[in-house]
């Protein structure tokens, strides 16, 4: 019975998730005329033509490439700055702890729009300006203290006695820290990891500050669609349609982490 | 949790220090800098005091979005968070159907704003979207373009499509650590649903759901690019939030000197708000620790 009825509540919750997103892929293979003139559920004349503008022309399809290597640069460097300072908050007290752990929160609730003007000129004046590191970097300013307050979250959660255990056992810290620790927390690693990866694949402002052509993000291209003509609403959604499929590949490799759950009391 | 004095854990620390002061401190002094200055261009800046702070608070324009924003955070807590925790407790636990429920309820989040922002324009007009379609079709007189109830409605129910699925897979991680036994032992005990839920699953999701409300009080706090794309900040100013304020006045009338006072502020009420959330919470988990 109680399940029938969670069931139940899962599915009315994902319909409501998918069906604008089924609007979005419908029109994505709908041509413009059959957008702006008729309403229809299902593509009357079925047309791939959106998706050959995006697949042929470099400056859209250069637009993904681009954004997956500044997303990807950015989670390794804020996983691998914040996992052993996520484990200094978690395992040691220290002069002004708590207020450094706050102090970086703060800078997850900074509003990016205060940033944009000073970012552009920082990484101007150092070279950096319209380069793939650089968005990576200023993206670390909200990913780095998030990934370091859930690794932290993770970690507290894994008792005590088994660094201490280990201790014992002569593992020396970078060894006990890489072959028991961190297997441990893998699934807090997995959903840190899918956390910076997401707010740093959908953030716009900064990224398109932060770049002109050779590392502009697909986001940014996006803004193309709106031209002279007007709205080419059948590539906006198409290019829409294909920015949801890099996350959904990463989520479809994490899900076994979080999934998993941590092996809390089991180990 | 007992922790271990040792000021060395400095040094695990110093990497993210490293970062953060590259990414964070430099550019916000740059800011601190704009806002006690006045410029007329060419980099010549003339020192104003804190004559922009005090045009920022006393105007009626910025009061009011600050009391729009007020709302818009408060509505969407009360209800992505509860939303989120019921869903979190009716997904599936393991197998092939908790798989799928996770991937299909992270799209939304991997979904760059603005594309959120279109969906959701596409989506609430009435000659092309299915929801305006639908909801003419049944009579009702709905346009967000003109009437303020309805961009309102349209840009909560976007703001809960694209993020409770955030408050439900933070809860739901909360949720897989909670090792079997303690539902068992709750078994042996007939412990009702609400108790197994009040006694259990709730303190073990505290941390995770500390997160979750933190999370989106920020970013709904920030919010910009999806009402944005969706209304503009119209119809009049009905739908014109802070971020959206902010950047009219900094990107549109380029008054730098303005932008940077009002953004320390508004920078300032969110570490108020934060800070209050988190020393409550922070308490309230000591409290239960006894």
């Amino acid at each position: 019975m109680r399940l029938r009825g969670s069931a139940l509540v899962m599915t009315l919750y994902i319909l409501f998730l998918l069906v604008p997103i089924y609007w979005l892929l419908n029109m994505s293979l709908k041509t413009n005329t059959e957008i702006t003139s008729t309403f229809t559920l299902f593509p009357k004349e079925l047309t791939f033509r959106n998706y050959a503008v995006i697949l042929t022309d470099p400056s859209w399809y250069m637009g993904y490439v681009n954004s997956i290597i500044y997303v990807v640069l950015n989670t390794v460097i804020s996983i691998t700055v914040a996992l052993p300072a996520a484990y200094a908050f978690s395992r040691y007290s220290f002069m002004g702890d708590k207020h450094l752990f706050f102090w970086l929160l703060t800078n997850r609730m900074s509003p990016p729009a205060v940033f944009a003007l000073p970012f552009f000129q920082l990484y101007s004046s150092i070279g950096l300006f319209d380069t793939h590191i650089a968005v990576a970097l200023a993206h670390c300013l909200f990913n780095v203290p998030l990934a370091v307050w859930i690794l932290e979250g993770f970690m507290r959660g894994v008792p005590k006695e088994i660094d201490e255990t280990a201790y014992i056992d002569g593992y020396g810290f970078w060894r006990f820290f890489l072959r028991i620790f961190m297997p441990l927390i893998a699934s807090g690693i997995g959903v840190a990891a899918f956390f910076c990866f997401m707010f740093s694949w959908v953030e716009l402002l900064l990224s398109r500050t932060l770049t002109s052509v050779n590392a502009k993000p697909i986001a940014a291209v996006m803004t193309r669609t709106v031209s002279a003509s007007g709205m080419d609403w059948g590539v906006l959604a198409a290019a829409g349609v294909l920015t949801i499929i890099p996350g959904a590949l990463v989520i479809w490799f994490v899900r076994n982490y979080i999934a998993k759950g941590f092996a809390l009391g089991r180990v | 949790m007992d922790k271990t004095l040792n000021n060395k854990a400095w040094f695990l620390v110093l990497p993210v220090l490293v970062v953060v002061a590259f990414s964070a401190v430099i550019p916000l002094m740059t800011v601190v800098n704009y806002s006690v200055n006045d410029t007329f261009g060419n980099n010549d800046f003339f020192w104003a005091g804190l004559e922009w702070f005090e045009e920022a608070v006393t105007s009626d324009r910025i009061h009011a979005a600050l009391g729009r924003q007020i709302l818009f955070s408060a509505i969407i807590l009360a209800i992505e968070v509860p939303l989120g925790i019921y869903i979190a407790l009716n997904m599936p636990k393991q197998g092939f159907w908790s798989s799928l429920c996770l991937v299909l309820m992270a799209l939304p989040l991997l979904i760059p704003f603005n594309v959120v922002g279109t969906i959701w324009q596409i989506f609430g007009r009435v000659d092309i979207g299915l929801l305006g379609h639908t909801l003419a079709a049944l009579g009702l007189d709905y346009n967000y373009v003109r009437d303020p109830f309805a961009a309102w409605a349209t840009i909560i129910v976007m703001d809960v499509w694209h993020w409770t699925s955030l408050v439900a897979l933070l809860c739901y991680a909360g949720l897989q650590s909670i090792p079997n036994a303690f539902y068992q032992a709750a078994r042996i005990d007939q412990a009702s649903r609400w108790k197994v839920f009040r006694y259990i699953e709730l303190p073990k999701m505290q941390g995770v759901l500390l997160i979750a409300v933190l999370l989106r009080f920020m970013d709904s706090f920030m919010i910009y690019t999806e009402p944005f794309v969706v209304t503009g900040g119209g119809p009049g100013n009905s739908t014109t939030f802070l971020s959206i304020d902010l950047v009219k006045q900094a990107v549109g009338q380029f008054d730098l000197g303005p932008a940077a006072a009002f953004s320390i502020m508004y920078f300032l009420v969110i570490l108020l708000v934060s800070w209050v959330f988190y020393t409550v919470m922070t308490n309230l988990d000591k409290a239960e620790g006894q």
